[in-house]
């Protein structure tokens, strides 16, 4: 006794030995063709009637797809404190465990005694960019997210894409004061 | 400057002539086969890579293959990076099974350290592999109806496969290089509405499949096409090391889930479909096939995943939860030392294998005791079959190359690594 789905084909073997004269004629076969084609288009009539879009072009970057998967690994942002400077420590994490090699680095001394570390430089090359999200998850202070949203991941010559700190701060702001319940990727 | 003497022979009178003794021997008729190429980048084939055929009439006669031309130094890379970030470099093998690939990358490096996976990651590894596996073949499938010019199928089942691929953006937060799996565990886990999103997905597409079958299975083009073209014999096939689906169609019923169950394929129903002949026909049979039995395992996985944790207790590989990271000084060391170091298996070597789409993919590891692989090579199931594919296609005529590369399913990323 196996396991069985009610409705699945259960392809036969076609056989070349088998084949029925109405096979050979093949103008039966146009007539299914047709016939399922025809199906699917009054379908999908339907659906566009009835306001029920299935698939849609969307014209990137002009637009953006509105139904995006909130899981979505897409662009980077850097988290801000409250007084608008960025979490990072410059701890070199996410250029460490980076397997494209694309995130830069520089740090300097932070006014702030408790924090005393703070990136000069902050530049990811989005062009070698390859999305696996391991920044996020190697960052210990929850420094670095990626948003859902893809907008305007799109440049003219590869040194555009290359974005620095304060567009990675700026372009959507996200503010986390709480040290110790921070981002859960 | 001194004037340049000209030889006789290259006289602009005497290029002439010969150039009238060349056009006649164009035109004339010859016994010479003719060369022709097809690829690199030829539209008609997937994939990268370039034949060289000889033909007399229209009948291939010699016949040359070189692959290479999409290598990227995959296994070199994972030797200068460490296990954990060597991942993402097995999405991009076989690019539409990033899940067969990154858990085959993973179970092996867990069988180095000896890591136990948890139930529920076991049981969800085993979903994603079969729902990757739907996807592939979908495309396989879809190439070569329009190959051979279906082009109806092609759509419907791209559809189809995009409809799963967006619901695995909903789960791992990327519809193709998805970087799901860690060593010992996931990078997250999913919610039981997702699985059941999942499963009413996998319903949906079974109206579609009879579409497709309507289509294809009773067309005499289709059939014509492919019945008969292409036809390899058990013996050839095993001594040139190919595995996977296009062993199975010619008899043989070698299947890794079944040979050496890993995950949890032993502990659900399936069967393993196998073919007559080993040609087109057969090939595309056993796909369909795979298809049906992959939707049988998905159903009964989404049935039986049992709650718990996906990550497993041995910190030794994988990352440690965040608010450790975040709120204790040990975990905040063992986090530092695995993103700097990388996690540190024994001295050894080791072969593990999984049912990629096309065949068996292995991974062979060498470690010497650092954080980095010494040595990685990849089996890949591809490469393996372009070995072969010369004796295949040679006899048959210029046309039905395009069906037959198609029906192999050459995966240009896996097969130059």
């Amino acid at each position: 006794m196996s396991y069985q789905i009610p409705g699945l084909p259960d392809m036969e073997y076609m056989d070349r030995q088998k084949r029925t004269f109405l096979t050979q004629i093949y103008y039966r076969e146009v007539a299914r063709g047709v016939w399922i084609t025809t199906k699917h288009f009054f379908r999908n009539m339907w659906k566009w009637m009835t306001f029920r879009k299935g698939g849609v072009v969307v014209q990137y970057p002009e637009e953006t797809r509105p139904d995006m998967s909130p899981n979505n690994r897409g662009r980077h942002v850097l988290v801000q404190r409250s007084n608008g400077e960025s979490r990072c420590v410059a701890c070199q994490m996410c250029g460490t465990v980076c397997p494209a090699e694309c995130i830069t680095i520089e740090a300097e001394e932070s006014k702030n005694s408790t924090i005393q570390r703070k990136p000069k430089v902050f530049d990811i090359d989005i062009s070698r960019c390859i999305f696996c999200g391991f920044c996020v998850e190697a960052c210990p202070v929850d420094a670095i997210r990626m948003l859902a949203s893809t907008e305007n991941l799109v440049g003219y010559n590869r040194f555009k894409m290359i974005y620095d700190k304060d567009t990675l701060l700026n372009w959507h702001p996200v503010v986390n004061d709480d040290v110790v319940h921070g981002y859960n990727p | 400057m001194a004037e340049i003497e000209i030889p006789a022979k290259y006289k602009v009178e005497e290029v002439l002539k010969r150039k009238e003794i060349l056009e006649l021997t164009i035109a004339g008729p010859t016994d010479e086969p003719m060369r022709i190429n097809l690829g690199p980048s030829h539209p008609a084939m997937h994939g990268t890579i370039k034949m060289i055929a000889e033909l007399v009439g229209e009948t291939i006669v010699n016949l040359d293959i070189e692959p290479g031309f999409l290598h990227r130094g995959m296994e070199k890379m994972c030797e200068v990076h460490n296990y954990n970030s060597a991942l993402p470099y097995t999405d991009r093998l076989n690019y539409v099974t990033a899940f067969i690939n990154n858990f085959g990358y993973a179970a092996t490096i867990e069988k180095l350290f000896g890591i136990e996976i948890t139930e529920r990651t076991s049981w969800l590894r085993t979903l994603f592999s079969e729902l990757s596996r739907i996807t592939d073949h979908y495309t396989c499938q879809a190439a070569i109806c329009s190959e051979i010019g279906a082009m109806t199928p092609f759509l419907y089942l791209m559809q189809a496969r995009d409809y799963i691929w967006e619901h695995f953006n909903w789960a791992t937060g990327a519809r193709q290089t998805y970087s799901y799996s860690r060593i010992g565990g996931l990078a997250k886990d999913v919610s039981r509405e997702w699985l059941d999103k999942a499963k009413e997905i996998l319903l949906d597409n079974i109206p579609l499949l009879h579409d497709v079958h309507g289509l294809i299975d009773k067309n005499r083009i289709f059939l014509d096409r492919t019945q008969g073209v292409g036809e390899i014999s058990k013996e050839d096939a095993i001594n040139a090391g190919i595995t996977g689906p296009f062993l199975r169609s010619t008899g043989c019923d070698y299947d890794v889930r079944k040979a050496m169950p890993y995950f949890k394929y032993d502990e659900v129903e399936w069967e393993v479909p196998v073919g007559k002949y080993g040609d087109n026909y057969d090939r595309w049979y056993i796909r369909m096939r795979e298809i049906e039995e992959s939707f049988k395992i998905c159903l009964q996985c989404i049935e039986k995943i049992p709650e718990g944790p996906v990550n497993s207790d041995d910190y030794m590989a994988h990352l440690p939860e965040k608010a450790e990271v975040y709120g204790s000084i040990e975990g905040l060391i063992n986090h530092f030392k695995i993103v700097i170091d990388g996690p540190k298996p024994p001295k050894g070597n080791i072969y593990h294998c999984v049912e990629g789409a096309n065949g068996e993919l292995g991974y062979y590891v060498v470690s010497d005791g650092t954080g980095t692989a010494y040595r990685l090579h990849v089996r890949a199931p591809s490469f393996l079959i372009m070995g072969a594919l010369d004796k295949i296609i040679i006899g048959h005529q210029l046309a039905d190359i395009i069906p037959i590369f198609g029906s192999v399913n050459m995966v240009g990323g896996e097969c130059d690594r």
